[in-house]
């Protein structure tokens, strides 16, 4: 996966980087925000359905975190750092693969 | 391979769309506005008869959309060129920080145009200088020459930093007048200027960002800084560029300010743009007549040549700031900039800012002359008369 803005760090809610020089250059990052990770938002969570789901990306191409990402295998996994449960990609699925359950905390 | 320069006699627009097709630019996004239009529709020509390869133009409705498409073609890695001029500038400033912030290299051409109203398609820097503070670098040309070698210079220059950079020419006085510019063969403009190498980029699909994202107090201010980093470091850039520039193609820019018979003067001129032309043909006029005055034309306004004006200023009596721009409520914008780097410095000549030329009015030798008598005047009794001198004012 990019790091391009800094590492993610299991368990950890935001990447932290302590001196400017750990900065980079232009302010990319992997999801809408820089350093605070936006699956610590969520109340609901996309589940995927492998079975039902037929490779078409579409849920990929909305995802507005970015937070879907494509497997090896060509199906489509979530990256919960960043998955803030807004349900986009359920209910942009044309084949209802991804449904949307309450989160256990 | 030799260096023959191709003379052709072309406007400052035609000069600065040959420079963008010599760069190999591959995306430009613009909306057409007097004085600009003849740039945009001379790289509409050059599409039309095949003679680039690789240019997307992208027709937009507003010079808002120009600038969000060159940033979304910049991100993609392409190089883009833009140009537009005075309320397309101001319609573009929003998307202006969106480049800078993001660090994206696009170079536009601004063609300096009063700000209206009075409504008015004339010479003025205020357009320009009121994007001062958007992150852009910003090179005012005298010449169509300096149209032409200036977007090629800003191009390296913009990749090396990563920040964008704005060449500027008068209107009309460069846009529409025809003189004769050098110009660079294409396999030398390449040897010049390589293939952009983009910081990132978002069609590098294995590897997806996004650009833009929302920057918490913790992060915002280290941004804020690499900004002004590049921007020093562009200081430096510019100076290498431009003296390899001299070496190779025999003009050299390898100074932020360019100084014009300072030497042994009492007091120089010191201004951007079109206007310096004149104030070098009068300080010819000048000398023979006694006076001992230079010229000192700034090229880069921003980064700001601070430490060549402080080296200027510790050699002569006065500094004449000739704004075609300004700043209401306070000043002249050059000369407050001029100001602001010499107050904790050692060197204080007689510093007196002359308000000339705007929305085009016209500046002669003989203005240059009156100017220099009043000079002379001020040095000789030690103290200013004004400091802000309106001087085309109807009184
Ligand atoms: S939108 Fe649905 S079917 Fe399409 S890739 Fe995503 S999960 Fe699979
Ligand atoms: S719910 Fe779906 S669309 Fe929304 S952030 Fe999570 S993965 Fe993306």
């Amino acid at each position: 996966m990019n790091t391009l803005f800094g590492e993610k760090k299991e368990g950890a809610t935001k990447i932290v980087l302590k001196s400017v020089d750990e900065y980079p250059e232009a302010p990319v990052s992997l999801g809408t925000t820089l350093s605070n990770f936006t699956g610590d938002w969520r109340t609901f969570i996309p589940v995927i359905d492998d079975e039902k789901c037929v490779k078409c990306y579409i849920c990929w191409k909305f995802c507005p975190e970015p937070a879907i990402f494509i497997r090896e295998d060509g199906y489509v996994g979530v990256d919960y750092d960043y998955c803030k449960g807004c349900g986009i990609c359920a209910n942009e699925c044309p084949t209802k693969a991804i449904t949307m359950e309450k989160e256990e905390k | 391979m030799e260096y023959k320069p191709i003379r052709k006699v072309v406007s400052g627009n035609y000069a600065a769309a040959y420079a963008a097709k010599h760069a190999r630019v591959e995306v430009v996004a613009a909306y057409p506005i007097t004085p600009q239009t003849s740039i945009i529709e001379k790289i509409a020509e050059f599409i039309a008869n095949g003679e680039v390869e690789n240019l997307e133009y992208v027709a937009v409705e507003s010079e808002h959309s120009a600038m969000a498409a060159c940033i979304g073609a910049s991100a993609a890695g392409a190089r883009t060129f833009t140009a537009t001029s005075a309320q397309g500038l101001a319609l573009m400033h929003e998307m202006l920080h969106w480049a800078s912030g993001a660090r994206l290299p696009v170079v536009m051409v601004d063609v300096n145009r009063a700000m209206a109203p009075p409504w008015s398609v004339w010479d003025d820097q205020t357009d320009s200088l009121a994007q001062r503070d958007t992150g852009w670098m910003q090179f005012y040309a005298e010449n169509n020459q300096e149209v032409y070698d200036g977007v090629l210079m800003a191009f390296k220059i913009a990749e090396t930093v990563n920040l964008p950079a704005m060449v500027i020419e008068s209107a009309f006085i460069l846009s529409h007048t025809y003189d004769v510019v050098e110009m660079i063969p294409q396999e030398l403009v390449d040897e010049f200027l390589p293939p952009r190498k983009p910081l990132y980029t978002i069609t590098d699909f294995d590897n997806p960002i996004s650009v833009g994202a929302l920057g918490t107090p913790a992060d915002y201010y280290e941004f804020r800084y690499k900004i002004q980093k590049a921007m020093e470091e562009a200081k430096k850039v510019i100076h290498e560029v431009g003296k390899e520039f001299g070496e190779r193609f025999g003009r050299d820019y390898s100074q932020m300010i360019e100084l014009y018979r300072t030497d042994d003067a009492d007091f120089v001129f010191m201004g951007m743009g079109s206007l310096m032309g004149t104030v070098k043909q009068a300080v010819d006029v000048l000398r023979e007549e006694g006076y001992k005055v230079g010229a000192a034309k700034v090229r880069w306004f921003r980064p700001f040549p601070s430490e060549e004006l402080y080296e200027l200023a510790k050699n002569v009596k006065g500094i004449a700031v000739l704004d075609r721009n300004f700043s209401f409520g306070q000043e002249g914008i050059l000369f407050n900039e001029a100001k602001g780097v010499l107050y904790n410095t050692d060197a204080h000549p007689i510093i007196k800012n002359y308000i000339v030329g705007l929305g085009g009015r016209d500046f002669t030798v003989a203005d240059v002359r009156k100017i220099a008598e009043n000079m002379k005047a001020i040095i000789d009794k030690g103290e200013l008369d004004v400091e802000v001198d309106w001087y085309h004012l109807k009184r």
